[in-house]
């Protein structure tokens, strides 16, 4: 049941903060939890690093690893490479 | 301090660590800060998760470097993508994402069914099992034909897709799907609970592909959205199968975040997310093709220079059209001349804009476009009628009259951008052909609009040499 808990809570706090997001950042915002979401990682680690588990249930960890890991790698930095290019009025004008 | 504590202190930083990432993202000022935070928070997370491993004896280190290797070296280049690729690089990784956590679903069952585990096989951990795996394998192939439909790539069909009986065979498939998951959760250690098993993952293979093949490219910032909720939640599952607050976490800041950018997509196009949630939209009804008598009236670049030159208020209208050309940098030379005679230019950017929710941002944005005159609809709505010009590039459906007052047309009750409200418009189109929603847009019927037909690039890099004086005045 705790587990249960922690999720409602986390949704509500994520309802609030992402309420708050310029619409002018939801692009960046949307690479930025798709990185987020690799945290399936932690479970792929858990799953490839098993001492006794059969080959194959490691071999499933490894690729999970993978896939993530790719989520992490671009989705943080194609968030970083967006956001760069958001300039403020007086920056820019001539 | 033992390790685990140790583990758990790491979940907590990363938690908190994750959660100001994305507050610090509410601002452009900010955003910047957002990524570095988030980045330190997944860090944390990977040194949690191989302290805990390595505590109780973990293994196959070398293997695990490899796949981050591997994954790094594939992330990279996916990341250096063109700005008007982003959708589809987004669509992939969700793909990934979801591929990732439908296989972790897949090895914990199957251990555990090897190990014949009945306590790790509780109903709870059951019903979360097949929640990840539904939820993971359904966005993998989803993504990957959103991913495809966004390339454009030939053999994914572009035009929505439908069949008589569509939905009645995706419930009866999903009634299916629910009864497997019903009898695994009975009988987790049955003889046949493998094939179940196995049963559920193709299904929700299957319904991946049967609810995106029925959607057009104009709902594509909803379907990208859905799948980001997808994909935070399959994550979420697997956290209640591991027992792992901070994959419960941050699969919840992932699913809440989708599940935003898809209720403000569903207002922006006007449809209710109880049909989006059972994919029974994109079906766009095409109208008939009677516009043909009506006559369209066009103009020279020459004088829709010379208008916009005298004009105090220009607001510009992009649209997807403008994107495919790789429009924007001439858009922002025409931007910088006006803005030298002394107009104000706006750009007025409808949510649904682009191919995923505020892309019109970013394409604008990499043109250096400063982000302050980039307005939106709703606000940008009320000045309308002071624009002296309004200029509208490869847009169409969001500025339709017809949403406001025809009841038969497909896009009624869609909030526009009030181009027809502007004393002139100017309204820049490659072809005659109607827009994406297939039918026909009053506001190039009117008697104030002036059609400049081409390619958005070269008409806009006309209109910035005629802006910049080649026009002899």
């Amino acid at each position: 049941m705790g587990a249960v808990f922690v999720f409602m809570l986390a949704t509500f706090i994520g309802l609030m903060v992402i309420q708050r997001v310029s619409r002018l950042l939801h692009t960046p915002l949307m690479s930025l939890t798709n990185a987020i979401s690799a945290i399936a990682v932690v479970g792929a680690i858990i799953v490839s690093a098993g001492k006794d588990y059969p080959g194959y249930i490691t071999a499933l960890g490894l690729v999970a690893i993978f896939c993530s890991t790719t989520n992490i790698v671009s989705g943080f930095l194609i968030t970083d490479r967006m956001l760069k290019m958001f300039k403020k009025q007086e920056k820019v004008a001539k | 301090m033992t390790a685990e504590t140790l583990v758990q202190l790491l979940y907590l930083v990363s938690t908190a660590l994750f959660i100001l990432s994305l507050k610090w993202m509410s601002d452009p000022e900010s955003a910047r800060k957002g990524v570095f935070s988030g980045v330190g928070a997944m860090t944390l997370a990977v040194a949690g998760t191989l302290t805990g491993v390595l505590a109780t004896g973990g293994t196959h280190y070398w293997w695990i470097l490899g796949a981050f290797a591997l994954g790094a070296a594939v992330g990279y280049p996916l990341a250096q993508v063109p700005l008007t690729a982003v959708p589809q690089r987004t669509a992939l990784s969700h793909a990934f994402g979801g591929l990732a956590a439908g296989l972790v679903g897949t090895a914990k069952f199957f251990l555990y069914y090897g190990q014949k585990n009945e306590a790790a096989l509780a109903p709870f951990i059951v019903v979360a099992l097949v929640a990840e795996i539904l939820l993971g394998f359904l966005t993998f192939t989803g993504s990957i034909l959103a991913a495809g439909k966004l390339q454009e790539v030939k053999w994914i069909p572009q035009r929505p897709v439908t069949y008589p009986g569509q939905n009645a065979s995706n419930l009866a498939l999903f009634a299916l799907a629910l009864a497997l998951g019903v009898a695994l959760v009975l009988h987790p250690l049955a003889p046949w609970a493998p094939w179940a098993f196995g049963g559920i993952i193709l299904l929700s293979l299957a319904f991946g592909v049967l609810l995106i093949i029925p959607i057009g490219g104009a709902d594509m910032p909803t379907v990208i959205s859905i799948l980001n909720a997808y994909a935070g939640l399959s994550a979420v599952a697997m956290g209640f199968v591991l027992n792992n607050k901070l994959l419960i976490t941050a699969g919840a800041l992932d699913g809440s975040s989708g599940l935003i950018l898809s209720v403000i997509m569903c207002k922006a196009m006007n449809r209710s997310f109880f049909n989006v949630l059972f994919g029974a939209f994109g079906q766009t009804t095409t109208a008939g093709a009677e516009g043909e008598a009506k006559a369209y009236k066009s103009d020279t670049v020459e004088s829709a220079a010379m208008v916009m030159e005298q004009a105090s208020l220009v607001v510009i209208v992009p649209g997807y059209g403008m994107a495919v050309a790789q429009a924007q940098h001439k858009v922002r030379e025409v931007y910088d001349l006006l803005k030298k005679k002394g107009v104000t230019v706006k750009f007025a950017i409808h949510p649904v804009a682009g191919r995923m929710p505020g892309h019109m941002n970013v394409l604008l944005a990499e043109a250096e476009i400063p982000y302050d005159d980039l307005v939106e609809m709703d606000e940008i709505n009320g000045d309308m009628p002071q624009a002296d010009v309004v200029l509208v590039i490869g847009a169409n459906d969001v500025v339709n009259p017809a949403a406001r007052s025809d009841k038969s047309s497909p896009i009624y009750g869609m909030p526009i951008i009030d181009a027809d409200k502007a004393r002139a418009v100017y309204a820049i189109k490659r072809s005659k052909a109607p827009g994406f929603a297939g039918i026909d847009n009053e506001l190039y019927f009117l008697d104030k609009t002036f059609m400049l037909f081409g390619d958005a690039k070269a008409v806009m890099g006309e209109l910035a040499r005629k802006l910049a004086g080649e026009g002899g005045h």
